[in-house]
């Protein structure tokens, strides 16, 4: 027999405390679409994706009805299309990008993911073709999403790759200027990106994957800022072992809708992903989490500290709930998608200095951070390159999603509306990193035995 | 093992509610096997367990069907599958 009590908490988790299903992603290989002919390629990749996610959208209804369970996004991830574009242009690049988009549009999703290059160690012409078409498909599809992998703990940093998408980022910002550079927001530079990440922008289908497989993206940050604040004063050890638990029920609750959508759309289980991912709703926010566990505000001494406690126990805590845990897994910090932290932002204490501290200890990197619009791209570049830094030195995923806001300057705010949010434009060093990024080639890969 | 549902009402006014979910269960044809109420602060919490086996509607039209019956009596009543609670609170 069921507890009531533990009825109750399932029951008070999902209706007070926001707890959802972030997104469950079907990701879909591209491979067998491959043609010389343009149109047999588009209508291959519309065919292919519009077949294999047909019932993504009403088995998800079905499961969120059965279990009383909101399943936020229904989205797709495909191969990185510069690996299946063959011999496409920039145009045609751009073309299979609005065919992307129809096919969202036909599946009734909000975001498909793999308009993207890897291009860790360097760019094939293929590869060269699509990042240049990235500011143009953005610009021209709505739900189209882009992510370059510019380095990896075994490859180093390709700096040519940095520079250029510095160029890339601004020249996104100014072609989606009328709807606050949104293009932006839909573009992530990554270093060692994952290849089953279910959550956008940097969702792709990657080239380990089978023919096609779910993952799925876990959310609920309210549910652990409210175990915290029930758990009033104890130890941080106490603390620990308080998010473990909450982290485990939240992960339980994605490895049953995975399992469900795996069945129900006779498409294998991928992973999941264990993360916290907050929205712009009230209680839903990875720095409320943070300042309940004692701190002033997000951005405070001491935010590394606590974020990378949480982080810790999110995972030990969601990894035994889950038979198969990828993709990202963490705590997500996304400025504008968190209402704790536009909150910070806006009083001038989280900076993007300490977001990048933040994110040597959690997942993903400096996400959806808005800055002016005049920022020059090589100090663009030169956050890319910090941030990315961190990520090889470290052997863990980081990326940067920056919005160099069209015709905004500093205390500005951008508003996106919906789960990406708002966001207060917040200051860069103007100071040029622009000789050290014009000089190219690659920074060589780490060693990582003199670990001192 | 049976296949079961819980339903949950909640709000501030229970008067003949039992009576009200228990016509729709049967309707339905959901068996009910257990009931607990709790009363948090002014709000009431009832709590029925069901058996859902014998459902002569899919359990989705179940759940729209109990979910209007809450909004036609200014309650929230919601009906969820038993494995959400199994997975979040059993190892």
């Amino acid at each position: 027999m069921i507890d009531t009590k533990d009825i109750l908490e399932t029951i008070n988790m999902i209706r007070e405390e926001n707890l959802d299903i972030r997104t469950v992603t079907v990701g879909i290989s591209l491979f067998d679409c491959v043609s010389d002919d343009k149109a047999r390629f588009l209508n291959n990749i519309y065919d292919k994706i519009t077949r294999t996610a047909a019932d993504l959208v009403p088995v998800c209804s079905e499961i969120e009805k059965t279990y009383g369970i909101p399943i936020i996004n229904k989205r797709v991830a495909v191969t990185p299309l510069s690996l299946v574009g063959g011999k496409l242009d920039g145009d045609g690049y751009i073309e299979a990008a609005k065919t992307l988009d129809r096919a969202a549009s036909a599946l009734g999703i909000n975001f498909i993911g793999g308009f993207g290059a890897l291009v860790h160690k360097g760019s094939t012409r293929c590869e060269e073709a699509l990042i240049k078409a990235i500011p143009y498909a953005l610009a021209e599809t709505e739900t189209v999403c882009s992510s370059v992998n510019v380095a990896t703990t075994k490859a180093g940093i390709n700096m040519d790759a940095v520079a250029e998408m510095g160029d890339i980022i601004k020249q996104t910002a100014y072609l989606t200027r009328d709807r606050g550079s949104v293009g932006c927001a839909k573009l992530v530079v990554f270093a060692n990106v994952p290849e089953d990440n279910p959550f956008m922008a940097g969702a792709f289908h990657g080239v380990g994957e089978p023919e096609a497989v779910i993952n799925v993206g876990v959310s609920g940050p309210g549910a652990v800022g409210s175990a915290i604040r029930r758990a009033g004063d104890c130890s941080l050890s106490e603390l620990a072992e308080v998010i473990k638990r909450t982290a485990f029920k939240i992960t339980r609750v994605g490895q049953l809708v995975a399992h469900e959508a795996s069945k129900r759309l006779g498409i294998p289980f991928g992973i999941v992903d264990l993360s916290l991912a907050p929205t712009p709703a009230i209680g839903d926010s990875v720095a409320d989490i943070l300042e309940s566990m004692g701190l002033e505000t997000c951005g405070a001494h001491g935010t590394t500290a606590a974020l990378a406690m949480l982080n810790d126990a999110v995972k030990k805590g969601g990894v035994m709930a889950s038979s198969h845990v990828g993709g990202l897994s963490g705590a997500f910090i996304p400025v504008s998608e968190d209402a704790g932290m536009i909150s910070a932002a806006e009083k001038g204490v989280l900076s993007v200095e300490k977001l990048e501290a933040m994110t040597a200890v959690c997942s993903v990197g400096l996400d959806m951070i808005a800055v002016p619009g005049d920022t020059e791209a090589s100090v663009i570049c030169g956050v890319i390159a910090d941030e990315i830094s961190i990520g090889v030195a470290n052997g863990k995923t980081t990326a940067v999603r920056l919005i160099p806001a069209y015709g905004k300057k500093e205390g500005d705010t951008v508003d996106f509306g919906g789960l990406l949010g708002r966001a207060p434009v917040m200051s860069l060093r103007p100071q040029s990193p622009a000789e050290f990024i014009a000089r190219g080639g690659r920074i060589p890969a780490p060693i990582h035995s003199l670990k001192n | 093992m049976k296949k079961k549902a819980v339903i949950s009402v909640t709000g501030r006014d229970n008067v003949g509610i039992i009576a009200k979910v228990s016509a729709l269960c049967a309707e339905l044809g959901a068996n009910i096997s257990d009931i607990s109420q709790t009363v948090l602060q002014d709000y009431f919490a009832m709590i029925m367990i069901v058996e859902i086996d014998g459902l002569n509607v899919p359990f989705t039209e179940f759940v729209d069907r109990v979910r209007t019956l809450g909004r036609e009596n200014s309650l929230e009543i919601n009906a969820m599958h038993e494995d959400i609670f199994d997975s979040m609170h059993k190892i």
